[in-house]
């Protein structure tokens, strides 16, 4: 016996597996930056000492453009294969992975300058927080672009030989990116601006 | 059949012939990479439940053996460990008498292993995944990759736990709990390792939780509605919720603690800590209430999580043993669910001395009191099945009529440590340590019992042996209240839960000092009454008595649509379609007392 609905829709909850699955997960991470967002409310609101230091906001914003049209071209590239082109699919998709690419060299300058201001982890709070959250969603993003990497390259044979599962799993793996995407929503404002 | 073929029947043949060898060869390829394939990376959810069965059996009878080596110490202060003394090193144990700092560590590793890597990974792990997929009528679970993947974290991660204790001055010792400053400041490499291995094992309790869910909402037969559904799945189902939502914040606790310890940053160290007569130079700033509130907002549940499966174990060997339809079975899921969500919102009664104000303890006492409800509910059900029922005094049923009024203790002693002006003087002391040791171990451990007993039969197709049963269970029952009943004597008396002397130098614990020895010597007796269990789990396997595919005349899927022991990957022959309830026992006008979930009923 087959694992029923891997790739078919089953009728009464309109998803297939791998969507239920993703959603759970990614509603568990919810309550994981959830948790993480709590302890910096908590931490800063607590401490009447509380130091926050101004960061490169420019560099901040562009890695904002940068996460933002990643997502964009990560539907561009889901509805491109629904539509059955896959030359334009992996040019979306390459597009991407380099945006993803380009945001972790953004991220590497910004630690670089920070490191050489002599701001650590354990100067202070903030800046442990600001290390804890944006190195967790950095990783995020690098666990993303290994997924990516892998459904370009080794993963693309699944084009030819289950082409509705390869949708499947490129919409998957566009739900992911959307939530890593809104992490850094609001991270942005809650580390930079505020 | 296609039209070439009708065109060319002589061709036909040849064609399939070919595709015969091709299938066979593919058997063959199978077969050749067998064992490994079969037995240690199996994505099949059949093994992988035993694998997480062996494995969690033998982490609780280590974590037992850890709290004989505790007792020992309780019962008789500074004599050294008999038979293992020796074995416990140097460091810990000079002359095989236990030093404090060890004691410490074993009071932190036992309460780890009992709950992460005993107890959860049985209920949820074994069972769970041995049982849910047979009983809504799967082929296996919906992810058997990731199904593989989280046993082999949870290994992982009971790997680390393990390892912690040669590291560097031993394991963990800041309690299962883990509390900051102490185990930051303070404690040794272990707690390093500690948090490692959470980090593990909440990746694995994710995965499976994952699973679980898409599991039982997407791969539920024909005609398996959710009404229709054992209430052993609900109560997996209601489960997987606490784990996927609860375990994520107690992750990111331990990054934060991790970080704390390893790159020196100070999320739940206070400025101008001073420890050991010097103030420790981090940056400060952070909150050690921090720590409890995150934690105890996975650990809360989590009680849940220890004991939502064993009701689940309870329901299905009583609605079995009584030969009746359980009493309110839609209480029972409503309730179930109700528990689950109310079960976030109760976490910090257990911080009610930690001074964090009277609203929150309002507040905290409210919602525990609230919570009782569904409790109660569950506990009334499973106890108003029992009316005027033929009960069989089988082996699982005798742990399942013992779960109740265990269960039952463990519940309502919980009460005055929900209301904040009792816990005052009940908190951190033995209370504490018997109120919950009644809800998890005469409770969950019991059905945990009844479960092995149970689906026995279903694993290897022969029953354990019912006289090796029966002593294990009164023997268990005797000495299992031995060893709890009188740490509500101490702890109404005030003695504290961490004592290393138990309480040998308090005026206020002279009193009842002496149940110690014998709360002690109940301990090794519970020791020596889990013999005969050990010895007939490995006997039955080759000598238990051969059973037919549903020998308690069950109504269930698990055994109706399938043999004992189940088939390979795949679970059933052709897909079973549910036309009935999960407990159709005794319907009037039939000849069988029991109505299996897979047969249709002619109407009138």
């Amino acid at each position: 016996m087959e694992i029923p609905y891997t790739v078919e829709v089953r009728p009464d909850t309109g998803l297939y597996n791998a969507k239920m699955g993703i959603w759970l997960f990614l509603a568990s991470e919810v309550m994981l930056f959830g948790a993480l967002f709590s302890t910096y409310i908590i931490l800063r609101t607590g401490n009447p000492d509380w130091v926050q230091h101004s960061m490169n906001v420019p560099l901040a914003t562009l890695n904002t453009m940068i996460l933002i049209s990643s997502s964009v071209t990560v539907v561009m590239s889901w509805a491109s294969l629904r539509l059955k082109n896959f030359a334009r699919f992996r040019m979306y998709f390459t597009g991407t992975l380099l945006l993803a690419g380009g945001f972790m060299v953004v991220k590497a300058i910004e630690y670089n300058q920070e490191f050489s201001q002599g701001l650590f982890p354990w100067s202070d709070n903030y800046m442990g927080i600001y290390f804890a959250l944006t190195g967790l969603h950095g990783l995020h993003v690098v666990g993303g672009m290994v997924v990516i990497g892998y459904l370009l390259g080794p993963g693309a044979k699944m084009w030819r030989t289950a082409p509705e599962q390869y949708v499947n799993r490129i919409e998957c793996l566009g739900l992911y990116w959307h939530f890593v995407d809104l992490v850094w929503i609001f991270l942005f404002p809650s580390l930079y601006l505020l | 059949m296609s039209p070439i073929d009708e065109q060319h029947p002589e061709e036909a043949p040849e064609v399939s012939e070919e595709a015969h060898e091709h299938a066979h060869d593919e058997h063959h390829g199978e077969h050749e990479e067998s064992f490994i394939w079969k037995y240690v990376f199996s994505t099949d959810h059949k093994m992988i439940g035993i694998q997480y069965g062996i494995t969690s059996l033998l982490f609780l009878a280590f974590g037992f053996a850890l709290m004989l080596i505790m007792r020992w110490q309780l019962g008789n202060p500074g004599q050294p460990v008999p038979f293992i003394g020796g074995l416990l090193g140097q460091a810990n144990a000079p002359g095989g008498v236990v030093l404090p700092e060890f004691y410490n560590q074993l009071g932190a590793m036992h309460g780890t292993i009992m709950v992460f890597l005993g107890v959860v990974p049985l209920a949820v792990g074994a069972f769970g995944n041995y049982i849910v997929p047979l009983q809504i009528g799967a082929p296996d679970m919906a992810f058997p990759k990731l199904n593989m993947m989280s046993y082999w974290f949870y290994f992982l991660g009971g790997v680390v736990m393990l390892a912690s204790f040669v590291a560097p001055g031993g394991a963990a010792n800041s309690g299962w709990t883990s509390y900051p400053p102490l185990s930051v400041a303070v404690a040794t490499e272990g707690q390093t390792y500690w948090l490692i291995g959470m980090v593990f094992l909440i990746t694995s309790s994710l995965l499976g939780a994952v699973n679980f869910i898409t599991t039982i909402v997407q791969l539920r037969t024909k005609g398996m509605t959710w009404m229709r559904l054992p209430f052993f799945v609900w109560s997996q189902l209601v489960t997987a919720f606490l784990l996927l939502l609860a375990f994520p914040p107690l992750e990111a606790a331990a990054v934060f603690q991790l970080m704390d310890r390893v790159l020196g940053t100070s999320f739940f160290l206070p400025s101008g800590l001073i420890v050991s007569n010097q103030i420790l130079q981090v940056a400060g700033g952070g909150s050690a209430l921090l720590w409890q509130h995150l934690f105890w907002f996975l650990a809360h549940p989590e009680v849940y999580v220890l004991v939502l499966p064993a009701m689940g174990i309870i329901a299905e060997v009583i609605a079995n043993n009584t030969r009746k339809p359980l009493w309110g079975y839609k209480p029972l899921v409503y309730s179930t669910v109700f528990l689950g969500f109310m079960s976030f919102i109760v976490w910090a009664h257990h911080m009610f001395l930690t001074g964090m104000g009277t609203v929150m303890n309002a507040f905290f006492q409210t919602t525990t009191m609230i919570i009782s409800i569904p409790s109660v509910v569950i506990l009334t059900a499973l106890l108003l099945s029992l009316w005027g029922a033929s009960i069989r005094f089988n082996t699982p049923m005798l742990f399942a009529l013992a779960f109740l009024p265990m269960f039952g203790i463990g519940g309502l002693t919980g009460l005055p440590l929900g209301l904040a002006p009792a816990d005052i003087h009940l908190h951190d002391t033995y209370y504490v340590i018997a109120h919950f040791h009644y809800v998890v171990a005469p409770g969950t451990l019991f059905a945990l019992f009844a479960g092995i007993y149970y689906w026995y039969p279903k694993v290897t197709g022969r029953r354990m042996n019912e006289v090796l049963g029966k002593i294990h269970f009164f023997a268990s029952l005797v000495f299992i209240n031995g060893v709890f009943m009188p740490m509500f004597l101490q702890g109404l008396a005030g003695v504290s839960r961490r004592l290393y002397d138990g309480g040998a130098t308090y005026s206020h614990a002279q009193g009842v000092l002496e149940w110690n020895a014998f709360m002690s010597n109940s301990a090794f007796l519970l020791a020596l009454a889990q013999l005969p269990f050990i010895f007939n789990f490995f006997w039955s396997i080759k000598m238990g008595k051969v059973v037919d595919s549903n020998p308690w005349r069950a109504t269930t899927l698990e055994w109706v649509a399938t043999t004992s022991p189940p088939l390979g990957h795949g679970n059933f022959e052709t897909v079973p379609v549910v036309y009935n309830g999960p407990y159709e026992y005794s319907v009037p006008g039939r000849d069988d007392d029991y109505l299996p979930q897979n047969v249709a009923v002619q109407e009138g």
